[in-house]
């Protein structure tokens, strides 16, 4: 659990973080976005006092972060970033093995657990072990740096734009591997990101930042359903019903009866499904699960219902 | 429009570029060329009766028996022919090193050939068209040597070859006869102490620059505001020159000499090696504090901040990732200073400091230009050979990360 409590920086005139508040619950995952210069990068920076705070407090599963040295609050909190910062001098096995070393791990475990997390981060140990960064593509880099920041164990999570350079389809293709890990190890994450999608993709939680000010903390849904300001509503767009169908999946609405034509899977989502209804010009779609075995229907009546404004 | 010019662009290129190679000769080639034909009018030796008194040239065929000069004549033609022309690069570093080869056997024959049986007086030592070969082919080696993109632990082989090549060559006593080696048949005693004076001098200096410099860098990296007077400072060293230097020092040093018994107790005195140790110091400075400034700076900086992030302390980071990061670019600078100092070391002997430019300055102060080359010569050697293992040490540090990612 992450508790940030009127957190507040000053940069001589400029106050560029402003009395922010809020908590992450233990394995959740809180999006921070907000337009450039809202000061999310610095808020997340302050968590691990890469930047001091000027005033305010945070606490880490109840301790607060000023009681140890910063090296040693750092080594206990992941920190992966945009553009990955791998060691170019330094292979892929020892990059990932930067935190434990510095945490004194004995040899065979450290070699374990980078074994492990390659294999877990789909890049075979046995290939990539001895590989040096510059020969990764950009999406193995950015595998790579996430399993940096998680090699000791880490209970908190700090990432800063960490797809940013990817490509759109690597993108959401780590993003759902980053959701996936998250779940296994019940990680708490602090993500900053300027891509309002993203946000929503990831967040259990979003928060809004505004000039420094915390505008909205909520979940995805409340914040798309009922923007706190007009920056919010305008972060999030004209595509709101979509936003809103895309947070949703095919199994909430499955129900009995008929239905033919092309299925869909029942963990796609709502907006997946809104969409092939649409192209094929149908009104119902046949639902499946994930051994191809049809559950049920859907009906295109019962999504447009489901992507209105609350009521 | 679009349509009427794209098709004509690539024609009108292709056209250039079949001009070009169709270009009979090589650039390069060509200048080399005209040198070494040039030499074959400039005398192969010269030759003197005694060290002191102005020498006579003569000229290839004279001064080697004509059936070794011809076969030297027929080589240097043959090698004009191949540098002229558009040949493999391979071929051009063989047969050039073969024509070197040729070069050295044949100025040690000439200077047997020319003395007078039994006469210890006479000097016969290379003319000016022996070192204008010499120069045209070493040329055309190197030049073959970039061509070929040789692998750096190549280039140094090549250099050991060399050297071995030469150092047999001396011990066989083909070259005894030459001038250079008849001063150092006398001085064979002071050679080797001055030359090691000269490297104790040159390396000393770089070693304490190092060790003074790169820290300097570091704390210049950290403190932006110090940096300009700082190197501003040690720019204006820079520009004194090194004669002036090396006089300017001697006052304090001689001061520091006379009132601080601990300085003269550690052999501190106004002339000698303290002052040439450190006047080479202060010209070491610049660039290992210039170099190592700029190789953290170039440190990328999200490694510098993840390494940050993950709780290294300051001096983790340091040591685990911003010097090994600037390593290749402080290693250039130590490239730099120590040619430099080889060179600047031959001046430390005006001051009493002793080295290889003991000889040079005997030699000016006698007129005997042997004595001058056998001061001047193994310098020139000595900074060539610190260049190329330096220069390939370099790119080995900055390839190594590349290389490695590779297997």
């Amino acid at each position: 659990m992450v508790e940030i409590d009127d957190l507040t920086k000053d940069y001589a005139a400029r106050r560029v973080v402003d009395g922010v508040s809020f908590t992450v619950g233990d394995g959740e995952i809180a999006a921070v976005v907000g337009p450039s210069g809202s000061g999310k990068t610095t808020l997340l920076r302050m968590i691990n006092r890469l930047i001091e705070p000027s005033s305010g407090s945070v606490r880490i599963d109840g301790k607060d972060t000023r009681a140890v040295p910063p090296h040693v609050l750092r080594r206990g909190i992941g920190y992966a970033i945009q553009g990955y910062g791998l060691f170019p001098h330094r292979t892929v096995a020892q990059n990932i093995a930067t935190v434990p070393r510095l945490m004194g791990w004995a040899r065979a475990r450290i070699d374990a657990r980078v074994d492990a997390l390659l294999d877990l981060f789909q890049l075979p140990a046995a290939e990539f072990r001895h590989r040096m960064p510059n020969s990764l593509s950009g999406g193995q880099q950015q595998r790579v740096g996430v399993a940096r920041a998680l090699a000791a164990e880490p209970n908190v999570l700090l990432m800063d734009e960490p797809f940013g350079a990817l490509d759109p389809i690597i993108r959401t293709k780590a993003q759902s591997d980053l959701l996936a890990i998250q779940r296994r190890f019940g990680t708490t994450i602090i993500v900053v990101t300027h891509d309002i999608e993203e946000a929503i993709h990831l967040g259990s939680r979003i928060a809004v930042l505004d000039a420094g000010k915390l505008v909205q903390y909520a979940t995805p849904a409340d914040v798309i359903a009922r923007p706190a300001t007009p920056l919010v509503a305008e972060l999030i767009g004209g595509d709101r019903p979509f936003r809103l169908l895309s947070l949703g999946k095919v199994v909430d609405l499955v129900e009995a009866g008929p239905a033919s034509g092309e299925p869909i899977r029942a963990d796609a989502s709502l907006r997946d499904a809104y969409a092939e209804l649409l192209w094929t010009r149908r009104d119902v779609l046949p639902v499946i699960d994930a051994t191809g075995t049809v559950v049920g229907r859907i009906r295109r009546d019962a999504i447009t219902v489901r992507a209105g404004a609350p009521s | 429009m679009r349509r009427a010019t794209s098709p004509e662009a690539p024609e009108v290129s292709a056209i250039a570029t079949t001009a070009r190679s169709r270009l009979p000769f090589d650039k390069l080639g060509v200048l080399i060329a005209a040198m070494a034909g040039s030499a074959a009018f400039l005398p192969f030796a010269t030759f003197r009766v005694n060290r002191i008194v102005l020498g006579e040239g003569r000229a290839l065929f004279a001064a080697l028996p004509f059936g070794e000069a011809a076969f030297l004549a027929i080589a240097i033609a043959a090698g004009i022919v191949l540098a002229v022309s558009k040949t493999p690069a391979r071929w051009r570093l063989a047969v050039s090193l073969a024509i070197l080869v040729a070069l050295c056997v044949a100025i040690g024959h000439a200077s047997t050939f020319l003395t007078p049986p039994g006469d210890r007086m006479a000097r016969v030592s290379p003319g000016s068209g022996f070192w204008l070969s010499i120069f045209a082919f070493a040329l055309l080696a190197a030049d073959a040597i970039v061509r070929l993109k040789l692998a750096p632990i190549v280039r140094i082989g090549i250099l050991a070859a060399v050297a071995l090549f030469l150092a047999l060559l001396l011990a066989s006593g083909t070259l005894s006869d030459l001038s250079i080696l008849r001063e150092y048949a006398n001085r064979g005693d002071t050679f080797w102490r001055e030359a090691r004076t000269h490297l104790a001098l040159a390396l000393g200096s770089l070693a304490v620059a190092v060790v003074a410099g790169v820290p300097l860098g570091i704390v210049l990296h950290g403190r932006r505001g110090w940096r300009a007077p700082v190197l501003s400072v040690l720019n204006v060293i820079q520009t004194i020159p090194s004669l002036a230097l090396f006089g300017l020092l001697i006052a304090p040093l001689a001061w520091l000499a006379a009132n601080v018994p601990l300085a003269a107790a550690l052999g501190i005195s106004g002339i000698g090696a303290a002052p040439a140790m450190v006047a080479l110091f202060a010209y070491s400075l610049l660039p290992v504090v210039a170099n190592t400034v700029v190789g953290l700076d170039n440190v990328p900086p999200a490694a510098d901040d993840a390494a940050r992030g993950m709780g290294m302390t300051d001096w983790q980071r340091l040591v685990g990732v911003q010097l090994p990061l600037s390593f290749p670019v402080i290693l250039t600078s130590i490239r730099i200073v120590l040619v430099q100092n080889i060179g600047l070391a031959t001046v430390a002997a005006l001051i009493g400091a002793g080295g290889l430019g003991v000889f040079v300055f005997q030699g000016i102060g006698q007129s005997a230009m042997d004595l001058v080359l056998l001061g001047a010569v193994p310098t020139v050697a000595l900074a060539f050979v610190a260049a190329v293992v330096l220069d390939a040490t370099v790119e080995m540090a900055s390839t190594r990360s590349a290389r490695r990612g590779r297997d």
